[in-house]
Parts: C-alpha cells; structure tokens; sequence
C-alpha cells in the first residue's frame, strides 16, 4: 500500500485542484491499487524462494553454526521472510562439520527439497567439498564464513559465492600494523594446524617480514591439543610479542593458559580475529584484556548499522554477536539484495549469479563492502583491542584498514602465481 | 644464564607439565581400568562422564562460585548417573561385552546431544579459585599454583584408591571379582552390587577429572571423545583392571604426551598411539594387567 | 556356525526377499536424493559386511576398520588427482593400498585378541587418521582432496547419473556379499568361527589360528578397500574424517546392531542407520539424541542384533 498513500499525498500537496488533477490522481491511486494488488496476486502465484541452509548444529562445532544461522534469522525475519514480492522458505539441515554429510546434505536439500538458493556451512573442508557439486548442479551458493583463501583464488567456482573473507585477508593489514604502529620487530607465531591457521599465519609473515620484522618462532598446535603448556613453556621471553591465531575451545585455553605460565603482561598477545571473537570473548576473564587482533568485523564496531544490528541481535538471542552471527545478518542481506535486484527471479541462476556478484547492500555492520574481480569481498580490516567497558570485554576498534582486498596491495595475477600459503 | 641451566629448567618445567597431564588422565583412567577390571566392560560413555562432570559443576560454581562445592556435586551427580547406567542398563547383558558396549556408545550420544540441549555449546572455563591463582617460583622454575594443587590432589586421591584396594573388605571383594568373577560370586560376593558401586565411582572419578581441569581446559561440545583415546592408551599401557597401571601408565603417558609435542611436534599424532601399539604387540595385556 | 536353512528361517526370508526386490527394482521409481541414500547403504554395507568377517566370524572386534576404507579411498583420491591415472589403476592402487596395508597391519595385530584388539585397532586408526591429517603433500590436511572423476567417465561407461551409479555400486555390493558368503561357509570359514568359539580347542586340533586370524584381517581390509574405493567416487572427494573415531565406531554399530555373524545382519544395520540419519535429522537437530535412544532401545529388544531377533546365537 505504499505506493498508493505516496501517490496520494503528492497529490494532496498540489495548491490548484483541477479536474485534471483531480482525476489523475484517481487514476494514480487506481493503478497504485492495481499494482499493489497485482503484486499480491503474483505473490501468491509464485511460488516461494527456496533456500537451503547448512550448518553444523550438533557435535563439536554447534555453537558456531547455530550463530551464523542465528544471524541469518535475524535478518529474515526483519524483511518478514519476504523478498522480490516473494516468500522466503528457510530449509535447515545439519552438516555436523563433516565434509561428507555436508555433501549428503546438500544433496538432500537440491535433489530432494528443490532449493533455488544454498547459503552456509563453516569449515573449509566442507566447503571444498561441496564446491565441484554445487558446480555440477548450477545452484547458486553463499558461503558466509568458509575463509580457505582458494576458494575465490585458484580453485574458484562460478557458482560459489563467497561474502566472508580469506583467512590472509585481515592478516595482510596486520603484518604491516604490527610493523610499523606496534613497532614490533621479532614475533613467535602458534596456531592450530590446519589450513585456515597456516593462511592467517602466512599472510601476517609476509607482510610483516616484507616490512622487515622477524619471526622467532613457529608453532603448528595440533587441533586435538587442549592443554598448550609444552608449547607456552618453550616460547622464548625475548620476543616483543606472540601471535596467536585459536578459536573456540581452544582459543580459551590459550588465554587461560598464557596467563598460567606469567606470559600475560609479560609477553603482549597479538592475533587473528576469531582468537578474541565474542564467540569466546565474553567466556575469557581480565587476562584476554590488551589483545590486539585483525577482522573484518567487531562486535563493538561503533556505528549506527553495527550498533542497530547488535542491539537487536543482543535483544533477540541474549548475547553479543560474534563474527559468525555478523556473517549471515550480512550474508543474507547480501543474497536478499541480489533477489530484490533480480526482481525475485532466482529461476534463472545464471542472471542470478551475476546479479548477485553485481549488488552493493547497504548499511551493513561490518561497513561498506563489494566484490572484487575473484568473487571475493573488498572490505574494511579493523585493528582491535580487547578493553573492559561497562564490565565486558569488548574488542574495541583502534584502527581500520579501509577497502582491504584479499590480494593486499599485490598485483593478483602475482600473487596467484606465488603458491597457497602453507605451514 | 647458561644454556645448561636453561635447559633444566625447562626439563623441569615440561616434567610438570607431563605430570599434570598425569594427573588428569588418571583420575579418568582409573575408572576406566576398575570398570573393566571388574566388569569387562569397554566404557566408550566414559568420556561423557569426563564431559558431564564439568559442565554439572558449572552450574555449581556460576551460582556458588565454590570450586569445592561444583567438586563435590558433579561427583554426586555424574556418579548416580553411573550407578542408574549400570543397575538398568549394562547389568542385562552382564555376559555380553559387545552389547555393552553398544549399550555405552548410545548413551555417549544421548549425553553428548542432551549437554548441547541443556548447556548450550558455547565453551567455558571454571573460575579459578583464589587462592590457587597465580605461580609458585621455586629457583628460577616457574610452575602455576593451580596444576600443583591438581597433581598433589589426585595423588591423594590415588592413594586412597590404594588404600581401600588393598586394606579394606571392599577392597579385598573388589580384587577377588576381578582375578574371578565367578569364583568371587561363589563366595558370597554381591557382584553386581560390587559392579555397579565401582561403575558409580569410576563415573564419579572421570567427573573429578574433569572438574580439575575446569579452570585450565575447560568444558566445551566434543570434550567427550577428547581424552577418551588418551584415558584407552593409559589402561593399555598399564594392563586393564590394574589401579597401579592407570598411575604408571598415566605418568608414561602424560610424559610422552608433553616431550613428544615440543621434541618432534611433526609425529605429535603419532607419539601416543605408536607407543601403545608397540606395546600391545609386544605385550598384550599391558604393564600390570593379566590376561 | 549358521546353517542356509537356519539362517533364512520365520520372518527373515519374506523380509529379504522384499530387501532383495526394493535393492534390484526400486531405485527407477525413486527420486535421485533416495537413489543417493540408498547408494550409500549398498557402499556402506559393504565395508559392514567385511567387518562382520572379522568381528562376527572371526570374533576380533576391531574399532580402527574405516581407516583401512579411508586409505584405499585416498588411494583413489591420490591417484586420480595428482597423478591423472586412467579407471582401473586407480581401482586397483587403491584396492592393493588397502589390502596391503591390512597384510603389514595384520602382522602387528593378528596373535591380539578381545578388548585387547578392539584398543590396537583403535589405536591404528588414530595413527592412519593422524596420517591422513599430517601428510599434507600427499593427502591435502584437513582439507582434504576433492576432483575423484565422476565414476562413469572415468570408467568410460556409456550411462550416468545416480541410478546408473547405484547399480555399479549393488552390482560391486552384490559380487563382494557372494564372495564373502562363500567365504564364511567354506571350510576356512567355520575355521574362523571354530576360533571365535574356542582358540585353544582349534589349536589342539592342529590349526594355525594365528595364520587365520591374519588372513581374516587381510581379507576383511581387503573388502573394506573395495567399499572405500567406491564411496571415493561416490563423494568424489576424500578427508580425513573418513578414517575417524567416529566413523570407526559408526560402523562398528551397523554390525552390532544389524547382527553379528550374519552377513546379512550388518547389511540391514548399515541401511538403518543411514537412513535414520537422514530422515530424523530433516525433522530436527536433536536427531543426535534420538539415534543414541534408538540404539539403546534397540539393543536392549535386540541385543544379538535386529537380525538374529527371537533367535541364539547361531
């Protein structure tokens, strides 16, 4: 009905009221009705948009993926399900962070449920996985969180389309913070062993080191690793600071543990972003406070589309938004922008794709974002620290790296020449 | 500072570490080896035990903020789940280790998705209490207050064990059930009574475990099958049923867990499991155990 | 020692013959997501029926049986992605890399028995999974390898699509059931069974219980291989959860619940929990907590297994 009372009130505005205008705005209202209506007609034609969703929702990585879709909901329920004059028909299946069911899932969700659109899931292994199948079966994907720096590198997928970011991508920036603002000179580096560690550690050493620092020592914990006092207890007291890149459980145990064995305070903690995230933070006590961490997100991003979506997100689930639950509010404003865009075709998926690559969604919480040539997002990189503010822990944003593209300042048929970083 | 003494510290330091992680993994382990011993049976829910008895005192503790308190409810509480467990459930099929340990692989799931229900998945840790923060610095060694007290604690708590293994009634049942479960029963002993109090007690012990390493591990979805292999390695090591075992074993395997990770972190996955490959080829009933 | 006669009396024979019709007739008439479910039965089944030779017959519960099917499908993965090789050496590297592995392992394992092999099988798997893991050069890490050429190309059939896999994959399942039926039955076969029931009485007798252990383990892996081989081309990918803890326990579950020593048991376990899998978790996220109920319950109405229900140990 908005187009209609809009009509009416320009209407109502004019000073000379004639025949004329009289009947024309008859006739605006008429054809406002008419549209309104129609659309209503058509809606109910059309059948809904189908999307479907994976993410792990039970085992070891629970949480994490009930937070992205937390997100998801959040913003669909904002837009009342509704988008491109159709309904959105949210399908949720559980990929338990393992590639294979994820792979099961998928398949139950487009062969089985007919889904237009696929959004999620979390580790990269799914991630890889999935990809040549979605390929294979032409659907448009969004991929909120998978961060493995091939995806939108060497191995691309027409058909995925990333809106996160690439493990290197905030680590980038961060080297060269960490060089010349920091003024640090020699860092030891640990993280967990896998990809997503050994990419966030590469991008941050080479920077870093192009800068002219040092690495001291490289640690590669085990992902099974719980207690990490052998490893703390090795690193030297000598370096300017360690850098550490956990999450979850285990960046809790690290921070507990750092403080354990006197390095905290000692030693300053530097990191990627998911170490300090509020999907641990508010769980970590004083000895998290001074951490210095790079993402493309913060929950306590201090503008007026972050502060909205966290005090809803607050207000909705009861705790504050991680950098998971950011992913999909803004994920799924990026994959509804590009249905309004298309005008509610998501049938062909083709046009889709493209029209989806081609959206700016606006008012986001993590800032301004679009894609770059790769399908990945060009976004802002915030520097944070963790501060206590009105009780809570909170990484505060101390500096941002605006427009970060995830080649950096490099030339990307270079940097796609130079192999995937590894440990 | 020479590099010598350097590296005695450090020796030290990484002897305490392997020695907490002694201490963790026989407080899960010696209810493993007991159940075992007297009820062959292979506890895969055993982890869950682990699992349930830091989150229970987590509830405890954010309420009360009494270590002590979560300490003694998750006992109670994990341990009762035991018993139930055992009197309704195993007991059946007494003479049936396979469905058994079916029976306990359903039971692990039911725990894991029920914690997730109730706990929610977000990881935590138990606070600290106050006066364990901090760390004790004895001649250039640093070594944090709180892992001491863990490993003092659960040596108490092996001698105990000890104690009323080999100088109680209950002790000298409990011996007797396990060299011979049907001559015991012969004798007049209440065997399934007797199986059930030990399954409750192992239950109780994992949740100890696992409410000792609250304030430094944590608890978080996934913990349960976490240090289940590792509680496994130490019962081969040390011989199934075997109390002294879980202790020998535990320290073997806490040790090698700790070297191994910073000596040559590239085998870090395998350093545990070789070793008792090896040894169950070698000798397949362990350090202690009987076949 | 299951007799023919026996092993098909009462209910079961009507209830297979109905299996046998659904496995040969009725993917045509389903939908590509229940032909994909019904394919991972058949694969799956394969591997719980070759776990069944060691755990049921042979009485060697082993809980390190998927990393024998993981390694044989990262031989596939191995070969046909980094090396490009053609259909049948892939099939057979990553057979031989299963089978072989299992003749090496089986040597270490095979004088071990009860919970004391249920813990070096465990064992051994955590060490293969930490393999698959660490040796990132060759098997991609966590991430894993992805691109296995989709079966029917590479293979240069002239159909595709998932009922024309589904029938490569029961025909594969239907050759290694009969070889594994006879196997069971010959004479080698009750030799296994006459271990399982008393060693020491088997070794008076004069067999060499350990020389059939060992080739029990080989062959068992030898299986495995085949179903690892064919769910690499299914998934056309592999990782290391293949060869996990949880995989292994999984499928140690198929054969218990199915019915040990049957054969046909761990067929009707792998089919089971598949598809319990699938179809309650479309309906919830607790679907966790409803599968350990389900085994529970399952086990105490069932505790030789569904298909040695209302019948002893035969």
């Amino acid at each position: 009905m908005s187009g209609a009372t809009g009509t009416n009130a320009t209407e109502a505005q004019s000073s000379q009221r004639t025949l004329l205008q009289m009947f024309l705005c008859a006739l605006g209202v008429s054809v406002a009705l008419f549209v309104v209506a129609g659309a209503a007609i058509s809606a109910q034609a059309k059948p809904p948009i189908k999307v479907g969703f994976l993410v792990p929702l039970s085992g070891a990585n629970a949480q994490n993926g009930r937070d992205i879709l937390n997100g998801f909901l959040l913003y669909l329920e904002e837009i009342g399900y509704r988008a491109g004059g159709r309904e959105i028909q949210l399908i949720v299946e559980d990929d338990e962070a393992i590639p294979a069911v994820g792979l099961t899932k998928a398949r139950k969700l487009i062969e089985r449920d007919q889904v237009h659109l696929m959004a999620g899931t979390l580790l990269s292994s799914t991630g890889y996985a999935l990809a040549p199948y979605i390929d294979s079966m032409k659907i448009p994907m969004v991929y909120p969180v998978v961060s493995a720096d091939d995806l939108t590198q060497r191995r691309r997928s027409p058909w995925i389309v990333r809106t996160g970011y690439t493990g290197s991508q905030p680590n980038h920036p961060f080297g060269e913070y960490a060089y010349h603002t920091l003024k640090l000179r020699k860092v030891t580096t640990i993280a967990l062993d896998y990809a997503f560690g050994w990419e966030s550690v590469g991008g941050f050493e080479r920077t870093f080191v192009a800068e002219g620092g040092t690495i001291d020592q490289r640690i590669w914990a085990p992902v099974s690793v719980h207690d990490f006092a052998p490893y703390l207890a090795s690193i030297s007291r000598d370096v300017d600071a360690v850098y550490a890149l956990f999450l979850g459980r285990t960046a809790l145990q690290f921070m507990r543990q750092y403080e354990e064995y006197g390095l905290h305070g000692r030693v300053p903690l530097i990191g990627a972003g998911p170490t300090t995230d509020e999907h641990v933070l508010p769980a970590m006590g004083d000895e998290a406070i001074g951490t210095i961490t790079a993402l493309h997100y913060s929950g306590a991003l201090d503008t007026p589309a972050n502060k909205k979506f966290a005090a809803t997100y607050r207000a909705r689930y009861k705790k504050v938004p991680s950098y998971y639950a950011e992913s999909m509010y803004t994920g799924g404003k990026w994959l509804i922008a590009g249905i309004e865009a298309a005008g509610g075709n998501v049938e062909d998926r083709a046009a889709f794709v493209q029209t989806l690559r081609a959206v700016k969604p606006m008012d986001l919480p993590r800032g301004p974002v679009e894609f770059d040539d790769y399908g990945n997002p060009i976004e802002n990189v915030y520097i944070r620290r963790v501060e206590r503010v009105n009780g809570e822990l909170q990484n505060t944003v101390i500096h941002t790296f605006p427009r970060v593209s995830q080649f950096w300042k490099y030339n990307p048929a270079d940097y796609l020449k130079q192999p995937l970083y590894s440990r | 500072m020479s590099i010598d003494l350097l590296s005695v510290i450090y020796l030290i330091t990484q002897t305490l570490n392997g020695l907490f992680s002694a201490a963790l993994l026989f407080l899960i382990a010696s209810g493993l080896t007991l159940a075992f011993g007297v009820m062959r049976i292979v506890n895969i829910a055993h982890g869950s035990f682990y699992m349930l008895g830091v989150y229970v005192a987590w509830t405890v503790v954010t309420r009360t903020q009494s270590l002590l308190l979560g300490a003694i409810a998750a006992i109670l509480v994990v341990g009762a789940i035991g018993f139930a467990m055992q009197r309704f459930f195993l007991r059946r099929f007494a003479a049936d280790p396979l469905a058994q340990m079916m029976m306990t692989m359903g039971f692990a799931l039911v725990f894991r998705d029920a914690a997730l229900m109730v706990w929610g998945g977000d990881p935590f840790t138990l606070a600290y209490p106050r006066l364990l923060r901090g760390s004790v610095e004895v001649a250039e060694v640093v070594f944090p207050r709180y892992r001491l007290f863990v490993i003092v604690v659960a040596a108490l708590v092996g001698a105990g064990l000890w104690m009323v293994n080999e100088r109680t009634l209950i002790g000298a049942r409990l011996r007797a059930t396990v060299d011979d479960p049907e001559m015991a029963s012969a004798t007049g002993i209440n065997v399934p009574l007797l199986s059930g109090l030990v399954f409750a007690v192992g239950a109780g012990l994992a949740a100890f475990g696992g409410v000792m390493g609250g304030p430094i591990l944590g608890g978080y979805p996934g913990m349960d099958f976490d240090l289940l292999p590792l509680a496994f390695v130490v019962v081969i090591v040390g011989g199934m049923g075997s109390l002294k075992g879980a202790l020998v074993g535990a320290i073997a395997v806490g040790m090698i867990d700790n070297f191994g990770k910073v000596l040559v972190p590239e085998l870090s996955y395998f350093t545990l499991f070789a070793p008792m490959v090896l040894m169950l080829a070698i000798k397949p009933t362990g350090l202690y155990g009987r076949a | 020692m299951a007799e023919r006669s026996e092993a098909l009396q009462g209910w079961r024979l009507p209830v297979l013959v109905v299996l046998g019709v659904l496995l040969l007739a009725g993917p045509p008439l389903l939908t590509s997501y229940w032909v994909g479910l019904l394919t991972q039965a058949v694969i799956l089944a394969i591997l719980a029926m070759s776990l069944d030779l060691l755990l049921g017959y042979t009485g060697l519960p082993s809980l390190g049986h998927a990393a024998i099917f993981g390694v044989a499908a990262y031989g596939v993965a191995v070969l046909s992605t980094r090396y490009q090789l053609g259909f049948w050496t892939c099939v057979a590297g990553g057979i031989l890399a299963g089978t072989l592995l299992s003749a090496l392992l089986g040597l270490i394992v095979s004088h071990v028995r009860d919970v004391y092999f249920l813990m070096i099988t465990l064992a051994l798997g955590m060490v293969l999974w930490g393999l698959s893991y660490r040796w990132i050069p060759m098997t991609g890490g966590d991430n894993g390898l992805s691109g296995i050429p989709s079966l029917e190309a590479h293979a240069g059939l002239p159909f595709s699509g998932p009922i024309a896999f589904y029938y490569v994959a029961l025909f594969v399942f239907a050759v290694s059931g009969a070889l594994m039926a006879v196997l069971v039955r010959s004479p080698f076969g009750l030799t296994l069974c006459g271990i399982r029931e008393s060693e020491p009485r088997m070794r008076s007798l004069g067999y060499n219980t350990w020389l059939h252990c060992y080739l029990s383990y080989v062959l068992a892996g030898a299986f495995a291989s085949v179903s690892g081989v064919v769910w690499a081309y299914y998934n056309s990918f592999v990782s290391p959860t293949y060869l996990d803890l949880t995989a292994s326990s999984e499928l140690f579950l198929m054969v218990t619940l199915g019915g040990p020593a049957t054969l046909i048991g761990p067929v009707v376990g792998a089919g089971v929990i598949v598809l319990l899998k699938n179809v309650i978790s479309a309906y919830t996220a607790r679907w966790l907590l409803i599968l350990g109920i389900v085994y529970i319950v399952a086990i105490l109405a069932a505790p030789k297994g569904l298909w040695n229900l209302r019948r002893g140990r035969s």
